[in-house]
């Protein structure tokens, strides 16, 4: 019988607490248990960065963490990040430069990219490049990828 | 990798002592760290624990302290944390630069220095989902009886990859370790053995729980080399610690890590001590590191390359802390 836990945490700003297995990874919990499908599931094991979150602001991979090792925590997932049902000024630069092809690493790209410019508003190519180094777009659209970054930071900016 | 987490139970210890006494209770048990190398390999049915006991939950582990007697870097640190000190950064710029070259920064944020210190070594015979290494019988690291890198080998080649322990290596650090019987401190290199399968001198219930460095370490650097720029693991990495006396060596240490099964301080380089850094010695230093390196087939590189990447890191290495 799969042992079950109370979890207790902040997801997208709103505590919650789930009935959920102790083998339960955190991208399940996330997409089954809360019905926030917005995460994705690519490699499975930690190699290509679709399913990164934020816990507690920094950027984690929802699909080698388990559920019952975020207790307390503040997640948030790409749902978060919608102002009043419009687009945030870095979902906007992923869809207006073209960043997003088949979108499927998308969200990791966002959610990543976002944990960058909360604590660098001005970064370079380099340290863009660096702070997606773990997500992988199988479309390879790294340069407008990029691009939209660069964008999202100047619009925050001005 | 598709496969479902097997069933386990995970708990979440306040302190050091009550996650050894929990382990002690559970013949099944495993530690978890960050968990960015153990649960992947759970999920390729690697272990198959009954109980996860989450270190993340133990405030003593998360301390980094620097004082007139050096540093204590408690392993639950993330590297994406350690990365990140001011005092660290200050006296042991190395270890910085090993920390941020771990991986992605999603496995920095979660990854461990205790974790990494103590990361399991690695193999492509090893690091595969369950039905690709049933259909190959297992391996000698785990469920079989043979080495597929060196079949008439009597132990596992799997290699050790962890990035820090070379920088620690040169810089003479020593590692705390908590277990049932209580705590004790060892010098890093007696934490490693030549083995891949049993390559940490832990008793069963130990784990370590600090690194230690010492306050005066020499200048030192640490440089890879890696497929891609991130995520992979070191095919080579080497660290470099000198002293420059005038025209000669003050002191010289290095340390390789993702050749061996074992992360090691390269001998003989003692004996260059005292001399110029010539040409020659640079060859010798390459020499000396060729000859102890031991990359197998471990990786889709080919092991000649490492052995030859390894002396080349350790050359241009040496070369750029003498000039300065």
């Amino acid at each position: 019988m799969t042992h079950k836990r109370v979890l207790s945490l902040t997801l997208n700003g709103k505590n919650r607490q789930d009935l959920v297995p102790d083998n339960m990874l955190l991208v399940e919990y996330l997409r089954e248990v809360t019905g926030n499908t917005g995460t994705k599931q690519g490699c499975d094991g930690g190699e290509c960065g679709a399913c990164t979150v934020l816990i507690d602001g920094e950027p984690h991979l929802s699909c080698i963490t388990l559920a019952a090792t975020v207790e307390g925590r503040k997640i948030e997932t790409i749902e978060s990040l919608a102002v009043n049902g419009r687009m945030s000024a870095l979902q906007r630069a992923f869809h207006e430069k073209l960043g997003t092809q088949c979108g499927y690493c998308t969200p990791g790209m966002i959610m990543a990219s976002e944990a960058l410019l909360r604590t660098e508003k001005k970064p370079s190519k380099d340290t863009i490049r660096t702070a997606l180094g773990g997500n992988i777009c199988r479309c390879t659209g790294y340069v407008k990828i990029i691009e939209a970054v660069e964008t999202a930071a100047e619009e925050v900016a001005s | 990798m598709t496969e479902v987490l097997p069933e386990f139970r995970v708990v979440r210890p306040a302190t050091a002592q009550e996650a050894a006494a929990a382990h002690r209770d559970n013949e099944g048990a495993r530690y978890l760290a960050g968990g960015t190398d153990l649960i992947p390999n759970v999920r390729r049915g690697i272990g198959d624990p009954d109980l996860l006991i989450d270190l993340g939950g133990i405030a003593d582990l998360k301390k980094i302290e620097v004082g007139a007697n050096g540093a204590r870097i408690g392993a639950g640190v993330t590297l994406a944390h350690l990365a990140k000190n001011a005092q660290i950064a200050a006296a042991y710029p190395a270890v910085i630069t090993a920390a941020k070259s771990i991986a992605g920064p999603g496995h920095r944020a979660a990854g461990t220095v205790g974790g990494n210190v103590c990361l399991d070594t690695r193999c492509v015979f090893y690091n595969q989902s369950q039905w690709w290494r049933e259909s190959n019988n297992f391996c000698l690291k785990y469920k079989g009886d043979t080495c597929h890198v060196a079949p008439k080998s009597t132990y596992c080649h799997a290699a050790y990859s962890g990035d820090l322990a070379p920088v620690l290596l040169v810089m003479g650090a020593q590692v705390e370790v908590t277990g049932p019987e209580g705590s004790r401190t060892i010098a890093l290199p007696d934490l490693y053995g030549e083995d891949g399968q049993n390559y940490l001198a832990l008793k069963r219930g130990e784990f370590v729980t600090a690194v230690l460095l010492p306050k005066d370490v020499l200048p030192t650097v640490y440089e890879k080399m890696r497929v891609r720029g991130a995520i992979d693991f070191p095919l080579a990495g080497v660290a470099v610690a000198l002293r420059r006396d005038g025209d000669k060596i003050g002191d010289l240490k290095v340390a390789v890590t993702g050749t061996n099964s074992r992360p090691f301080i390269v001998e003989g380089i003692e004996e260059l001590v005292g001399g110029p850094l010539s040409d020659e010695v640079l060859d010798k230093i390459g020499d000396l590191v060729q000859k102890q390196v031991s990359p197998m087939r471990t990786t889709l590189v080919a092991p000649f390359g490492r052995r030859r990447i390894a002396a080349a890191l350790a050359r241009r290495q040496a070369s750029a802390l003498f000039a300065g």
